[in-house]
């Protein structure tokens, strides 16, 4: 078969089974959509900014375990799209992203829409190409794909000069099976004599803490880790992007850890004697200050990227590899040992856990007069019986969403952690709505992220997304003004947010329905009322009290066992 | 802590601005770096040399590792090894020392590999610290330019870093 570049992009994306394209066109990538045109296998589906395409491959990539894919120009197209990408880069979510690029022979002449994509990325990106020849595109984006797939995932990028895809130039394609690089071999399996000592280390605890992250949900072992977990008998703690991997509603889970995460997990890890660590990062939102972290712990370290091992926190039993391959491994020591956890210090160490939950951290002060901004969360809860996809902008609603929204299912909750990317809800919104049709899908928002990628509401529209916009209307960049509160003397240095938009008329002129809500006896009803419009997009405004911080809170540079309860 | 870091990467365009950019992305320190194609040229071999305590070099040679380029990495001064670096140096000589400069050459074992009235070039091979021996007794002189390549560097005895 001869394929021209453009063909042969298609081709290989249908061969990845993409099923959907986010994109944007331009000059460089014309020969590109004008081959999308003419087949059915890959969907396009077309952004309002590149930015946007970038977190609705993201939100897609989160929902479903795939890759997201995503097309740009050249030039301001791909440097639209550099946010997206270094979003997803932080949180390490396998993407492929196409950027067109000028002509080869003008490559370096400062040509029409001309910039150094690969430099451009290079630092936020997992790796990157430039393809010279046409020749070389598909076992460039065939390493693409099984590059940002496999290992530690992350985002590609693929930068393709315009002539490499002219329509004229015709090579026989095959898509190549299997690729091999002496480069890159991601370890999968840990290695056994290490798996034994952890085992052992992890039974001989008097006060053990699993701490487990985003690399669970990554890495599929939602299921083997809950299945340890409760072999074991132990208190779990999230971070933020491992939410979901342990089911929230179970007894042993004491809720997120770090910043804002709970007195119960933040105590247990300040008094474990034995910590076992699996796909986290030791991030400085979880470790607060070094010095006083984990004091007395000796800590089992599974991850699949020898780099994140032993960079923040020294470990004592490093372990490379999958998680669910080293989950399953463990369970199997487990089995052949018949080990058993020292039952009578276990039950002690409960006990204690059970004394710092019962301070109940979460609890805030209701209202019959504003809304409380944990209320809402708390009832969309119970509406969407926890089966939602939760998209986040990021604030304090993020903070929220996550402490009240209970995650018992992993792919159901998808923010950006590691950047912090404000806008980043609503295009991942999208992608969650595409890869899971059908499935609740709601945003939660504050009135000042919603703003910075608004222009989606137009994408929702022309694609029927019935995503259901919660937005937590504060008045504020909430999250700034709880830090200027704190730490500025209430210098609210331009947090307020003014001039807002009316968000109902706002929605409606984009074709979506529009609601205001501004007691807390409507709550309920108006999330009802919106989830019953299985078809439509509605844009729930709260209007929040705007004095609410989130709590606990570990200020910067404390330990963990140094937090503000309210 | 000096270290010798050795890297064997694919020999792609773009891959040095990676090693570089990395190490100026996490605040590593690089005092040389050298990189040329191997016997097998799809391939090229980078010396580094950097100073970190020893998380930072575990730190660096992780990061290198994950560079999807880089092929293999050894930290050199972790065992017996031999390092070398050439140094190019032109001193003005009208003064009338030629004398001494083709003398001081000769003790270092350099040579004089270009000669005009009024400089003298000399190369020199040796570790990095010969060379600044020499750069030091030739303080007195009117040096005018130094070209160092940085360290080159490789283990002893049958210890090789291959594909
Ligand atoms: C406003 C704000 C407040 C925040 N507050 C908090 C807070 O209170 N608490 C908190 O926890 N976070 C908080 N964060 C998020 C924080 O910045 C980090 O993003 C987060 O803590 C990192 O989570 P993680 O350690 O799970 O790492 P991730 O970024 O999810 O990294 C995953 C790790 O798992 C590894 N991995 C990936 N796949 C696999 C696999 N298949 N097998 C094995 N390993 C794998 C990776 O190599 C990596 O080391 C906050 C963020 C914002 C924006
Ligand atoms: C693109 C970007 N710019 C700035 C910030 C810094 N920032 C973090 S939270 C926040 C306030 C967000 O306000 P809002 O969306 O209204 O959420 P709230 O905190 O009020 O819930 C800001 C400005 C950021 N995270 N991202
Ligand atoms: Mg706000």
């Amino acid at each position: 078969m001869n394929l021209s570049g453009a063909e042969i992009i298609v081709e290989s994306l249908a061969n990845e089974g993409v099923d959907y394209l986010f994109g944007y066109p331009g000059g460089a990538v014309l020969h590109i959509y004008d081959a999308l045109d003419q087949q059915q296998k890959v969907e396009h589906v077309l952004v309002r900014h590149e930015q946007g395409a970038v977190h609705a491959a993201d939100g897609y990539a989160r929902s479903t375990g795939k890759p997201g894919v995503v097309l740009v120009t050249s030039g301001p197209g791909a440097t639209n799209a550099v946010t997206g990408i270094a979003t997803a880069h932080l949180d390490s979510i396998p993407m492929v992203v196409l950027t067109g690029q000028v002509h080869s022979n003008l490559i370096g002449n400062d040509a029409f829409q001309e910039v150094d994509s690969v430099g451009i990325t290079r630092p936020c990106v997992k790796h990157n190409f430039l393809v010279k020849n046409v020749e070389d595109l598909a076992e460039t984006l065939k390493k693409a794909f099984y590059i940002a797939t496999t290992g530690r995932p992350g985002p590609v990028v693929v930068d393709i000069p315009k002539d490499v895809t002219d329509p004229n130039v015709k090579i026989p394609f095959e898509y190549p099976e299997h690729i091999d690089m002496r480069s890159y071999n991601p370890t999968r399996k840990g290695h056994p004599g290490q798996i034994r000592r952890a085992v052992e280390m992890m039974l001989s605890a008097r006060r053990p803490m699993i701490y487990t992250g985003g690399g669970v949900v990554l890495g599929r072992a939602a299921e083997s880790l809950t299945e340890l977990t409760r072999k074991l008998g132990y208190p779990i703690t999230n971070t933020l992007m491992g939410l979901g991997g342990y089911p929230a509603d179970d007894h042993q889970f004491l809720g997120m850890l770090g910043m804002h995460g709970t007195y119960e997990a933040n105590m247990g890890m300040h008094h474990a004697d034995v910590l076992i660590a699996i796909g986290a990062r030791f991030d400085d939102r979880v470790t607060g200050n070094l010095e006083k972290f984990c004091p007395n712990a000796r800590i089992v370290h599974v991850d699949v990227d020898p780099s994140s091992i032993s960079k923040n926190v020294k470990v004592d039993v490093p372990i490379v590899g999958e998680v669910d391959d080293v989950l399953r491994d463990m369970l199997r020591v487990l089995d052949e040992t018949g080990g058993e956890p020292d039952r009578e210090s276990l039950d002690a160490w409960w006990k204690q856990i059970e004394e710092w939950r019962s301070a109940d951290c979460l609890s805030y002060k209701g209202s019959d007069e504003v809304i409380k901004p944990q209320f809402v969360l708390e009832k969309a809860y119970e509406i969407t019986r926890g089966e939602a996809f939760v998209t986040s902008d990021v604030g304090q609603h993020q903070m929220w969403a996550a402490q009240y929204y209970r995650f018992n299912k992993p792919y159901r909750w998808i923010n950006s952690g590691g950047l912090g990317t404000m806008g980043f809800g609503l295009p991942a919104a999208m992608g969650a709505q595409l890869g899971n049709p059908g499935a609740d899908v709601m945003c939660v928002t504050g009135e000042g992220s919603i703003q910075m990628n608004i222009q989606e509401l137009s994408t929702c529209l022309q694609y029927g997304l019935p995503v259901k916009i919660v937005c937590l209307n504060n008045r504020y960049l909430g999250m700034v003004r709880q830090w200027q509160e704190f730490f500025y003397q209430g210098r609210y240095a331009m947090s307020y947010m003014e001039a807002l938009p009316d968000f109902v008329k706002l929605a409606e002129s984009y074709g979506h329905v529009g609601m205001r809500i501004e007691k807390p006896g409507e709550v309920e009803g108006a999330l009802k009322e919106a989830f019953a419009m299985k078809d439509r997009l509605v844009f729930l405004d709260f209007v929040t009290d705007e004095t609410e911080n989130v709590y606990p809170m570990i200020p910067a540079g404390a330990g963990q066992n140094e937090m503000i309860l309210v | 802590m000096r270290h010798i870091i050795s890297v064997l990467m694919e020999n792609e365009a773009g891959a040095l601005s990676r090693v570089a950019g990395l190490f100026s992305a996490r605040g590593y320190n690089i005092e040389s770096l050298t990189v040329a194609p191997t016997n097998d040229e799809t391939l090229s071999r980078m010396t580094l040399v950097t100073r970190g305590d020893d998380q930072i070099i575990e730190q660096i040679q992780k990061q290198l590792n994950k560079l999807i380029d880089v092929v293999k990495v050894t930290d050199l001064s972790e065992a017996r090894h031999i390092e070398r670096e050439i140094a190019l140096v032109k001193v003005e000589t009208r003064g009338g020392d030629r004398e001494e400069v083709k003398r001081m050459a000769d003790i270092f074992r350099g040579r004089i590999i270009d000669v005009t009235d009024s400089t003298y070039t000399i190369e020199l091979t040796g570790n990095g610290e010969k060379i600044d021996a020499f750069l030091e007794a030739m303080g007195s002189m009117p040096v005018t330019e130094v070209v160092r390549s940085g360290a080159l560097g490789i283990g002893r005895g049958a210890r090789s870093l291959q594909a």
